[in-house]
C-alpha cells in the first residue's frame, strides 16, 4: 500500500481535504509539493480529512497527498531529556539549524539523535527470558537519570544474544530467539496509552516546596491537578515551580499554546538551577514541549499527546514523572478549531461535543501503575486552565474538575493585591488528604494532619468574621475574636504568600512547613494565654519576635533558627503580661 | 498561471465573495477584482477546493457583481519592504499615502510572518525609561515587550502612547527607536493628533506609518497591522533597528475579525467573536521580541479600547492572556482630572522583574514597587470602609495608608504631558519622599538596607 497516492481536494487553514487514497484513521500524510506533515482525522466517502501540523498557505488543490503508513508517533529513547520539542517532537534547535529563527516549513526532525553513540550496559544475559516492558540495559542519559532501555510491547522470548558498550539509538544491541531484534529506540502512537498492568491508588504526596499547596491542598504522585485562573494570575509560574522543585524523577513541561518567551525563560533558567534532591541541574531530568500560541494549531492539538506518551515512557521505566501542560484551554481552542473547519456540530460555546471525554481520557493516563515489569512508576498530571473572563462556568474549566481530584483556584483579586500565589484558599480543594494522611504520620510528624485542619478551619472563621468588619469595623469585635484575625491574617502573609521569584522563600520542605504551621498555632495559644492573663492585644500582636519570625523566613538557614525565634516569642508574649 | 480572468461568482455575502470552479487556486493566494466601471479590488483567498473558492474582498463587496472579473495574482500577499520605508506613510494595505513614490522593493516580504522558534529567542532584559513613573517604577517596560494600553472610549490613551514614543529610552545605551504607527479604524482627527505630534517633535522622520482610517475598507485592517509588523521584522531584524510598534485600535481589528466569521457562517466562540481570535490575536502579538545573534528588538503597544469599560469583554481578555502584561487606563482617576490616569493596581509588567534592579534600574527599585503597590492598594481599600464607618474607626496605621492613596494618586501618578522623570533621581527618589508620609514601622515591604541607604529622614549617609 505504502506508496498509495491521491491529490488535495479542499484547503481551509488548517484542515486540507483529499481524495484518491484511503488512508487508516490518524494515519500520517505528506500534504502538498512541500510535503507537509498531516494526520488523517476523518474519512468521509471518497475524502480523507486532514489536519496539518504546518502553515498551509500557497498550497492548491491538486498538489499530492502521500500515505505514509504510520500514525502519529514519537521516538522514545535516550536522548529525550533535556530537550526542547514543537508538538510533533521536532527538536527546536535543529529547526533552527534547517531553518534559522523563523520556524518555516516541509522540514523534518527526528525526534531522537540517530547518530549519537550511548554506552548501554545490559542488565540481563543471554538465555533470559524477556517480555515486553522488561528492562535489557541502562544508559546513562544525564548526570541523574538513568535510562532503562524496555523490551517494547508486542515482543517476548529468550534471549539469544545481548550486547554491551557504545550504540546509536537505531542499532541492535538484543535479538531473542525468534529473531526479532530490539534496539533502544521504540516508537509509540501518541494518541494510544501505553499500558501497565495495574493502576495503585497514590498515596506519596508530590512534595512542590509550595507551601499552600503541599500543607492544605496536596497532590498524590500519580494523582491529578487543574490550576484555573483568569490571566495574569499565576498560573505559569506556579507551573514553573512544580516543574523546578517538585520532588518528581523526570518533568515533563508543555507549553501549548503560550508565549514564546515564557519557553525561552525555561530553557535560560533550567540549566542554572540546581536540584535540591541530587544537586545537579534541573534540565537534566526535564523534557519540553513547545507549541506556541502562533505556531500551527493541529500541532499544538497534538503536542498534549506527544507530552503524556513521553512522560508515560518514563513511567514505564519505574519513575516518579510530572507532567505540566500550560494551557489546556489552548489545546481545546485548538480542539474547537479543527472541529469548526470539519463543519461538525457544535456543543457548548462551539466546542466539539466530544471535548469532554477527550479531556477525560487524557487526565486518565495519569496514575500511579504497576509497570508491565513489575515495577512502581506514576504520571501526575496538573493543567492550567484558561478561562475566558476568569468565570469557570465554562466547558474547559468545568470539564476539568469533573475529573481532577485537586483544585487550585486562581484569584484575580488576590493578584491584584500581589498575594502570591494567588490561590484561593477558601474554595480550592484535594481529595487526596485522605489517603496520603498515614504517610504525614509516618514521615513528617504524627499530628500533621490535624495540624491542617486547625489551620484551614482558622481561615474559614477569618472569612466569617470578616463579613462582620466589613459592616462595623473591627474595633467592634471582641478581642478574642479579634486575636482570630490576628492569627489569620499571620497564616496568609506568613506562611501561604510565598515569593517564587525569591531565593529562599521560594521553596519550603515539608518539614518547615509544618514547623511555621505550629508556630502560627503556638503564637495563638500563648496570645489567648496572655489575653487572660489581662495582656493589651496591641501589645502582644506587636511583639518583635513576631515580625522576626515572619521576616525571618526569607534569610537562608531559617529552619535551624526558628526554634530559638520561638522562645523569644513566648518569652516577649509572657512579658507583655507582666508589664501590666 | 496570473492573466487569465474569471467571471464565475455566484454569491456575495458581506465581505466575501463564492466562485465557482477555477483553475486550482492556493489557499492564501491574492486575488484582484475588476469591476465593470474599471475599479480595482483586492481580496484574498480564505478557502479553496477544485469546485468553489471563497474570496475575502478588502475594500467590501460593494457594487461586486456577477460580472465583475477575478484574477488569481499566484501568490500569497507580500509586501515590498526596504529601509526607505523610515519616514514614510502608507496606507492600509501598504500603499504610499503620503504622495511620495512606491517603495522599491529590497526584498518582498510574507505579511503573515514565520513564527520565532521559542529556541532561538533571547529573553527581554532591558529597561526602557518612559519618563512616567506610574510605568517605570511599577509596571516597568523592558527592550522586546508587548505591553498593551487598556483603556476606554474618552480616555487620553493616545496621550499616553505618544509620550511613550517621545521619552522612551535605554539607560545603557544611546540606541534609538524607530517608530512604526499602525492605526486601524481610527478618525481622522485621532490620526491627526499623532501625525501633528510626531511632526512637532521631529519623530515622524523616524517612523513609517500605516494607515487605516474610520471610513477606509474595515476588512483591510486585518491585513494593516499584518504589513506593519512585516515592517518591524524587516527593519528589526535586517537592519538592526531598535522597533516601536504602536497600533491602535485593536478593538476595530477584532471587529473585522467578527464581520468575517459572521460571513463565513463560522461557529462563533464568546460574545460572537470568532473562536479562533486567541490565536489570531497572537500571530500578533508574538511577533515582538529578541532573537539570538541579531541585533535589533521589537517592542509592541497595542492600544485598545474596552467596550463597556469592561476588562473580561473577549477583546482585552485574549489580549491579556497573550501579552506580557497591561497598562490599565482609569476612567475614575480621570474623572478626578489625575493624568496619568493609569490605575497600577490590575496594571502589571510580567517582563518587569528581567529589567529592573542593580545595575539596571536601582537596587532598592522592587522593593519600593511591592511597598508602593501594597500601600497604595490598602489605602484604596480602607477608602471603602471609610465610606461606610467613617475615619473614627481608623487606626494610626489606616489613616496614614488612606492618606498615603491620595498622595500617591495626586503627585506620584500626576505628572504633566512633557515631563520626564529620570528613573533613579527622578521616579524612584520622589517614591521614598512620599512614602515617608508613612511611619516606617508600618513600610514592611522594604528591606531595612535600603531604609538605611535612600530614606530621606532615616538614612546614614
Ligand atoms: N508565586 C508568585 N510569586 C511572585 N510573583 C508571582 C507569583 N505568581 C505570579 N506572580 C506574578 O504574577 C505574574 C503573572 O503570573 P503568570 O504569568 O503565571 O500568570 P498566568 O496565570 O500564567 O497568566 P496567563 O494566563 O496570561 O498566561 C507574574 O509575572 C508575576 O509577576
Ligand atoms: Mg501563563
Amino acid at each position: 500500500m505504502s506508496e498509495e497516492k491521491g491529490v488535495i481536494y479542499r484547503i481551509s487553514g488548517p484542515v486540507v481535504t483529499a481524495i484518491g487514497i484511503s488512508p487508516r484513521m490518524y494515519e500520517v500524510v505528506r500534504v502538498g509539493d512541500e510535503g507537509l506533515m498531516g494526520e488523517v482525522i476523518e474519512l468521509h466517502g471518497e475524502q480523507s480529512v486532514i489536519q496539518v501540523y504546518e502553515e498551509t498557505s500557497g498550497v492548491r488543490p491538486g498538489e499530492p497527498v502521500i500515505r505514509t503508513g504510520q500514525t502519529l508517533s514519537v521516538q522514545l529513547g535516550p536522548g529525550l531529556l533535556t530537550k526542547i520539542y514543537d508538538g510533533i517532537q521536532r527538536p527546536l534547535p535543529e529547526l533552527e539549524k534547517t531553518m534559522g529563527v523563523f520556524i518555516t516549513r516541509g522540514v523534518d526532525a527526528d525526534g531522537l539523535d540517530l547518530e549519537k553513540n550511548w554506552q548501554f550496559n545490559p542488565t540481563v544475559k543471554a538465555g533470559d527470558s524477556v517480555s515486553p516492558g522488561d528492562v535489557i540495559g541502562t544508559v546513562q542519559e544525564t548526570t541523574t537519570i538513568e535510562h532503562r532501555v524496555m523490551i517494547p510491547p508486542g515482543i517476548s522470548g529468550k534471549i539469544k544474544e545481548i550486547k554491551s558498550g557504545e550504540f546509536n539509538v537505531t542499532q541492535t544491541v538484543c535479538i531473542l530467539d525468534d529473531g526479532n531484534e530490539v534496539q533502544m529506540m521504540q516508537k509509540w502512537p501518541v494518541r494510544t496509552p501505553r499500558p501497565f498492568t495495574k493502576k495503585h491508588a497514590p498515596e506519596v504526596p508530590l512534595q512542590t516546596g509550595q507551601r499552600i499547596l503541599d500543607f492544605l491542598f496536596p497532590l498524590a504522585k500519580g494523582g491529578t491537578a487543574g490550576i484555573p485562573g483568569p490571566f495574569g494570575s499565576g498560573k505559569t509560574v506556579t507551573q514553573q515551580q512544580l516543574a523546578k522543585w517538585s520532588d518528581a524523577d523526570i518533568v515533563v513541561y508543555i507549553g501549548c499554546g503560550e508565549r514564546g518567551n515564557e519557553m525561552t525563560e525555561v530553557l535560560d533558567e533550567f540549566p542554572h538551577l540546581i536540584d535540591p534532591k541530587t544537586g545537579e541541574a534541573l534540565m537534566n531530568r526535564t523534557t519540553m514541549i513547545a507549541n506556541t500560541s502562533n505556531m500551527p494549531v493541529a500541532a499544538r492539538e497534538a503536542s498534549v499527546y506527544t507530552g503524556i506518551t513521553i512522560a508515560e515512557y518514563f513511567r514505564d521505566m519505574g519513575y516518579d514523572v510530572a507532567l505540566m501542560a500550560d494551557s489546556t484551554s489552548r489545546w481545546a481552542e485548538a480542539m474547537r478549531e479543527i472541529s469548526s473547519r470539519l463543519e461538525e456540530m457544535p456543543g457548548e460555546e462551539g466546542y466539539p461535543a466530544y471535548l469532554s471525554s477527550r479531556l477525560a481520557e487524557f487526565y486518565e493516563r495519569a496514575g500511579r501503575v504497576e509497570t508491565l515489569s513489575g515495577g512502581d512508576g506514576s504520571v501526575s498530571v496538573i493543567g492550567a486552565v484558561s478561562p475566558p473572563g476568569g468565570d469557570i462556568s465554562e466547558p474547559v474549566s468545568q470539564g476539568t474538575l469533573r475529573i481532577v481530584k485537586v483544585f487550585w483556584g486562581l484569584d484575580a483579586g488576590l493578584a491584584r493585591q500581589r498575594h502570591f500565589p494567588a490561590i484561593n484558599w477558601l474554595n480550592s480543594y484535594s481529595l487526596y488528604p485522605p489517603s496520603l494522611d498515614q504517610w504525614y504520620r509516618d514521615n513528617i510528624k504524627t499530628d500533621f494532619p490535624e495540624v491542617r485542619t486547625q489551620i484551614s478551619s482558622l481561615l474559614q472563621v477569618e472569612a466569617e468574621l470578616q463579613e462582620i468588619v466589613q459592616l462595623v469595623g473591627s474595633d467592634a469585635l471582641p478581642v478574642d475574636q479579634q486575636l482570630t484575625l490576628e492569627v489569620a491574617r499571620m497564616i496568609r502573609e506568613f506562611f501561604l504568600q510565598q515569593n517564587a521569584f525569591h531565593d529562599v522563600d521560594t521553596y519550603s520542605d515539608l518539614k518547615l512547613q509544618y514547623t511555621m504551621a505550629k508556630a502560627i498555632l503556638s503564637f495563638q495559644e500563648e496570645s489567648k494565654k496572655a489575653l487572660a492573663g489581662g495582656s493589651a492585644l496591641e501589645d502582644v500582636v506587636n511583639i518583635p519576635a513576631r515580625t522576626d519570625l515572619m521576616r525571618g523566613r526569607f534569610e537562608s538557614g531559617y529552619e535551624d533558627r526558628i526554634e530559638e525565634m520561638l522562645d523569644a516569642m513566648s518569652k516577649q508574649i509572657a512579658d507583655t503580661m507582666e508589664d501590666n | 498561471m496570473t492573466g487569465k480572468e474569471y467571471r464565475t461568482i455566484t454569491d456575495v455575502k458581506g465581505p466575501l465573495v463564492f466562485l465557482n470552479k477555477t483553475e486550482p487556486v492556493a489557499f492564501g493566494e491574492i486575488v484582484e477584482l475588476r469591476l465593470s466601471d474599471g475599479t480595482l479590488k483586492n481580496g484574498q483567498v480564505l478557502d479553496t477546493s477544485d469546485d468553489q473558492v471563497i474570496v475575502q474582498v478588502f475594500e467590501g463587496t460593494a457594487s461586486i457583481d456577477k460580472q465583475t472579473g477575478i484574477k488569481f495574482l499566484g501568490d500569497v500577499f507580500k509586501l515590498p519592504v526596504s529601509k526607505d520605508m523610515i519616514g514614510r506613510i502608507l496606507d492600509g494595505a501598504g500603499r504610499p499615502r503620503d504622495g511620495g513614490p512606491s517603495i522599491v522593493a529590497d526584498e518582498m516580504a510574507d505579511i503573515i510572518g514565520a513564527a520565532i522558534n521559542p529556541y532561538s529567542r533571547q529573553s527581554p532584559s532591558s529597561f526602557i525609561q518612559t519618563g512616567i513613573s506610574a510605568i517605570d517604577a511599577c509596571t516597568s517596560l523592558v527592550r522586546g515587550q508587548k505591553l498593551p494600553i487598556f483603556s476606554a472610549s474618552g480616555l487620553p490613551h493616545n496621550d499616553i502612547a505618544l509620550q511613550i514614543a517621545r521619552q522612551a529610552k535605554l539607560v545603557d545605551s544611546d540606541d534609538d527607536f524607530v517608530v512604526v504607527f499602525c492605526a486601524m479604524g481610527i478618525t481622522a482627527e485621532e490620526y491627526n493628533f499623532f501625525v501633528h505630534d510626531l511632526e512637532r517633535t521631529g519623530a515622524l522622520e523616524n517612523a513609517c506609518l500605516f494607515v487605516n482610517l474610520a471610513d477606509d475598507p474595515a476588512v483591510e485592517r486585518l491585513i494593516t497591522p499584518r504589513l506593519a509588523l512585516t515592517a518591524a521584522e524587516y527593519l528589526a531584524f535586517e537592519h538592526d533597528y531598535h522597533v516601536l510598534v504602536i497600533y491602535t485600535d485593536m478593538t476595530n481589528y477584532c471587529e473585522s475579525l467578527r464581520q468575517i466569521g459572521a460571513a463565513r457562517e463560522e461557529v462563533p466562540g464568546r460574545r460572537g467573536y470568532p473562536g479562533y481570535m486567541y490565536t489570531d490575536l497572537a500571530m500578533l502579538y508574538e511577533r515582538a521580541g529578541l532573537v539570538k545573534g541579531k541585533k535589533g528588538s521589537i517592542t509592541q503597544f497595542p492600544i485598545l479600547t474596552m467596550p463597556g469599560d469592561d476588562i473580561t469583554h473577549p477583546i482585552p481578555d485574549l489580549s491579556g492572556y497573550i501579552t506580557e502584561g497591561q497598562i490599565v487606563i482609569s476612567r475614575e482617576l480621570h474623572q478626578k482630572g489625575i493624568y496619568p490616569p493609569i490605575n497600577v493596581l490590575p496594571s502589571l509588567s510580567r517582563l518587569m522583574n528581567a529589567g529592573i534592579g542593580d545595575g539596571k534600574t536601582r537596587e532598592d527599585h522592587k522593593s519600593v514597587s511591592d511597598q508602593l503597590y501594597a500601600a497604595y492598594a490598602q489605602g484604596r481599600e480602607l477608602r471603602g470602609l471609610v465610606a461606610i464607618v467613617g475615619e473614627d474607626a481608623l487606626n494610626e496605621r489606616d489613616l496614614q495608608l488612606l492618606k498615603f492613596a491620595d498622595i500617591f494618586e495626586n503627585q506620584f501618578l500626576r505628572q504633566s504631558r512633557d515631563e520626564d522623570r529620570p528613573i533613579g533621581e527622578g521616579t524612584l527618589d520622589y517614591a521614598w519622599e512620599l512614602l515617608s508620609n508613612i511611619d516606617t514601622k508600618y513600610l514592611v515591604r522594604l528591606d531595612q538596607k535600603w531604609i538605611d541607604k535612600y530614606h530621606p529622614n532615616e538614612k546614614k549617609n
